[in-house]
């Protein structure tokens, strides 16, 4: 038995331990899958920098071992015929598919309870959720059961799910990563994240999976962004601005406390902390509500039973009723909502009033932060999330406080602009995310200054 | 009253290109159902569009040849509806800020002479697939070999007056889009596709009235027929004082009638949006001007420049620019020495007659050049030549002679041979000969006739005509 192969082994046991405490982190996985791939590495000799690394990938994302169902029954046993480009990255530089990891449907939820298939458990505390989209793949990480995981993001898909869990997140700059093989949902904001153990995980698969793509128009010209360097031995000469508007008063004790002794540390580091603003932040998560749901009316429109997919026909003859009945069933409650928000914000007549209004205000929150960017601030650093993770139900019957879980994440996918959220502490038991924001393709800047952090926090230690 | 139709129309035209709009794809015609495709062109979840340089090249030639002004930034945009030959729920196309707006095209007008007909946008999109309604008992059918195809629409103003300068519009308009080897604007297989809008107002008046579209015209001659049978029924209509409504006509080509669609199936609220997937189409303007500069010469500079330049009438002129590929031909004829005025008649009567559907050249230039030389040559009579021509079409390797000598056309100049023909015609006539020598002079084409008829056509008839004026004269 080869090394690739014993480790493949190992991997399955700690999937299996993982699930058997009833994570449900995974949609698809198996053994033999594993094994198989691991055969595969040893028999091509592969020495790729993630060789023998067992990575879960987010359902949204097209593989062709298992099905990508999205989370939803629409796609229920969909098989891609072609394999996302992140996946072929990861695959070429050694890794295995270890899964496919469990998602609110089509990405669309803050805490998996809108996939189809039942939610994932916050492994920290499985009473709580483990936070969304990309919550299976965070919980896969925060289980132990693999070290690194794909997420998505639209409107921090990734961060929300990392600080939830108490792991890393990174979601880089918009077209760094291609989309192709990311099953749409709102394809200006969308990209390919990653989630680590730590922040050195996280980064060396986007190392891998970064870079230019051909495939698809968005992706920006650069060469992949490769091995993270050695965390720095301290933050001299960092300006670390922080906006007031993600500090507002009432902001929850334990976040607030963390955060703190985060900035502290930043100063014990010797960086400049440095109070900003980003005037349009209010308005964020209003225009991600536009924006998002208008774009995924259009790109869900695809999923009508003709082609693939459950038929719902019941031998209708019409093909109105055949769309109805299949879109009816295969839809969720949360997808049918943004359809239906969509839908509404592009029709005719009321275009301007929203999704044309929406994307002057969503130049407005570009520009707050290209201006904060343009003042020498190197990073800019906020909680992750307003509050530690939540309850099953919690907010399932309130869509609106659902929606505002995201109100610090939602603004880097509108802008454009990288992000990532890495463990600053617990309160009462629970992990707390801080997130640090570059300047467009400062990917590389803030993993540097989040390796520094990580060092010199206590992410396990109670904050208050 | 008399009333004035307002038309115009929105042409759909496919690019020649090998591959689609936004795949790999390829795009041609004809191949089995759902060959061509992949995860792209049938919208399956992940797949990306990125554009074909080849397809946003030919747009753009178009839009040169069409007297467009070329945006060098323009955006593509999302048509959304559903129907089960789109794949995506969507269509890419343009909406808010088309590739080219503001072009022209000219042409005469059978009523109004020499007209600008305005041509308000033009714009790049995918195609559907195809559905079929009637192949399979019950059930609809789906190609999406089509699927994604690239295509230009192409916007008039209501500037045409007339269903017959509809029609002329869209000849000058394939012509053009022929030139510029954009498109084979072959309607059967519906590279070049046609809606009409129109409405009617009192003669001489400016005022732009409620219009209706017509759809499902299959040829530039069911274009006129259904303009006309929807003028016709506006004008009833308004006559019995009945409002036009604002709906959607379809025309039967077999009953020449129209009829308005279900209004189930209109009323679409297509929710245009700004493509995300596609970043906006910016053109340099050194590859712009490059495009420009790559422009052939078009059809109505090529008419011009035949006429200046070889004298030609302008019907000639017209012909000889009805293509590229005629007017080039034209060209080489006279190249090789042949009088221009000479040339034209060759190629519009003898060498256009041989061709089976009027546009294809059934013998190459040099081999039409030598059988002019046969004739100027003496050799053979211009009668003879037509046949000769002819014969040539079967039997591309055969010299002109060759086949003059085979089907016995080659002309006798002989003098023995026609002073022995002239003396049998003036003795089997005697007549004739006395009343010419009595000064009845006319009768010379009639003996002319007889020597020609008695040589089997093979004389030269200037030779004849010389030998019978000496032996008259004796």
């Amino acid at each position: 038995m080869t090394d690739f192969v014993r480790a493949a082994r190992e991997a399955a046991k700690r999937l299996a331990a993982c699930e058997a405490k009833g994570t449900h982190a995974f949609l698809a996985w198996s053994e033999a899958a594993l094994v198989e791939q691991a055969e595969r590495l040893a028999k091509n000799g592969a020495s790729g920098p993630l060789a023998g690394e067992a990575v879960a990938v987010k359902d949204v994302i097209a593989e062709s071992q298992f099905p990508t169902t999205c989370g939803s029954k629409i796609l229920e046993g969909w098989r891609s015929p072609f394999e996302a480009t992140a996946v072929r990255r990861l695959r070429e530089a050694g890794a295995l598919v270890a899964g496919k990891a469990n998602c609110d449907e089509f990405a669309m939820g803050s805490s998996t309870e809108w996939s189809a298939y039942g939610p994932s458990r916050n492994p920290v505390d499985p009473t709580r959720v483990p936070g969304g989209s990309s919550g299976g793949s965070a919980a896969a990480v925060a289980a132990g059961a693999v070290t690194m995981a794909l997420g998505s993001e639209t409107g921090g898909s990734v961060r929300q799910p990392a600080a939830f869990c108490g792991i890393v997140g990174i979601k880089p700059t918009y077209g760094r990563v291609s989309r192709y093989g990311l099953v749409a949902f709102g394809s200006s904001l969308d990209q390919i994240g990653t989630l680590g153990k730590d922040v050195t995980s996280a980064a060396r698969l986007l190392g891998v999976i970064s870079g230019r793509d051909d495939r698809d128009a968005t992706s920006l010209d650069r060469i992949p962004l490769g091995e993270p360097g050695p965390a720095p031995a301290n933050l001299e000469g960092t300006v670390i601005g922080v906006p007031r508007e993600y500090f507002p008063e009432g902001l929850h004790a334990g976040i607030r406390a963390a955060s703190d002794r985060a900035l502290a540390r930043f100063k014990d580091l010797g960086a400049e902390v440095r109070d900003v603003s980003l005037p349009h932040t209010k308005y964020a998560v209003p225009t991600y509500y536009i924006v998002a749901p208008a774009e995924a009316s259009s790109n869900l429109a695809r999923y009508d039973g003709v082609r693939y997919g459950p038929r719902a026909d019941g031998g209708l003859k019409d093909v109105r009723a055949v769309y109805r009945a299949t879109r009816g069933h295969g839809f969720g409650p949360e997808v049918r909502r943004r359809i239906l928000l969509g839908t509404y914000v592009l029709s005719a007549g009321y275009y301007d009033a929203y999704y044309r209004k929406a994307q002057r205000v969503r130049e407005a929150i570009r520009a707050d932060f290209a201006r904060v960017f343009a003042q020498d601030v190197h990073a800019l650093f906020t909680p992750t999330t307003p509050t530690p993770a939540f309850k099953f139900g919690e907010h399932t019957a309130d869509p609106l406080a659902m929606y505002l879980s995201d109100v610090y994440v939602c603004t880097a996918n509108l802008a454009g602009v990288p992000a990532l959220s890495l463990p600053i502490g617990r309160d009462q038991g629970l992990p707390v995310g801080g997130q640090l924001i570059a300047a467009m393709e400062g990917e590389a800047r803030i993993i540097r200054i989040a390796q520094a952090l990580e060092r010199a926090v206590d992410a396990t230690a109670e904050v208050r | 009253m008399s009333w004035e139709p307002v038309v115009g129309l929105e042409v759909h035209v496919q690019l020649l290109t090998a591959t689609k709009m936004f795949c790999g794809c390829s795009s041609r015609f004809g191949d089995p159902p759902n060959t061509n495709v992949c995860p792209v062109c049938l919208g399956l979840p992940g797949a990306l569009p990125v554009p074909n340089e080849q397809a946003v090249r030919l747009a753009v030639r178009a839009a040169f040849a069409l007297g467009c002004t070329v945006h060098p930034r323009s955006i593509f945009a999302r048509k959304n509806y559903f129907y089960p030959d789109l794949p995506k729920g969507y269509q890419i196309s343009q909406f808010e800020e088309p590739l080219a707006t503001d072009g022209k095209l000219e042409f005469v007008s059978a009523e109004r002479g020499p007209i600008t007909v305005r041509i308000k946008r033009l714009h790049l999109e995918e195609d559907a697939g195809k559905s079929f309604h009637d192949r399979v008992p019950g059930m609809t059918a789906v190609d999406f070999n089509r699927s994604g195809v690239p295509l230009i629409e192409i916007v008039s103003e209501p500037d045409l007056r007339s269903p017959a300068e509809a029609r002329a519009y869209l000849t000058t308009l394939k012509q053009v889009l022929e030139y510029v080897e954009v498109s084979d604007c072959n309607m059967e297989e519906g590279s070049l596709r046609v809606d009409a809008n129109l409405s009617i107002r009192p003669a001489g008046s400016s005022e732009l009235r409620t219009r209706t579209e017509v759809k499902n015209m299959n040829s530039f001659s069911g274009v006129e027929r259904a303009l006309t049978a929807e003028r016709e029924r506006q004008i009833a209509a308004t006559d019995r004082g009945e409002e036009i409504i604002q709906s959607t006509m379809l025309f039967d080509a077999a009953s020449g009638e129209v009829r308005p669609m279900r209004s189930k199936e209109e009323a679409q609220d297509y929710r245009y949006f700004p493509e995300p997937d596609l970043p906006p189409l910016v053109l340099t303007g050194k590859w712009l001007a490059a495009e420009r500069a790559g422009l052939p010469e078009l059809p109505a500079a090529k008419r011009e420049r035949f006429q200046e330049r070889y004298a030609l009438p302008a019907a000639d002129a017209a012909v000889l620019s009805a293509s590229r590929e005629l007017g080039d031909y034209y060209e080489r004829v006279v190249k090789a020495g042949v009088l221009p005025k000479d040339a034209a008649n060759w190629v519009m009567n003898d060498l256009l007659a041989l061709s089976p559907d009027g546009e294809t050249l059934a013998l190459a230039p040099a081999r039409l050049v030598e059988v002019i030389g046969l004739v100027s040559g003496g050799k053979v009579s211009r009668q003879a030549a037509r046949r000769v021509l002819g014969e040539m079409v079967g039997a591309p390797k055969d010299a002109a002679l060759a086949v003059a000598e085979r089907l016995g056309l080659l002309q006798v100049s002989d003098t023995g041979a026609i002073d022995g023909w002239v003396r049998e015609t003036l003795e089997a006539h005697p007549a004739e000969v006395a009343r010419y020598k009595a000064g009845e002079t006319k009768l010379m084409g009639f003996l002319v006739g007889r020597v020609m008829k008695r040589s089997k056509g093979k004389a030269d008839p200037k030779a004849v005509s010389a030998a019978l004026t000496e032996a008259l004269a004796r």
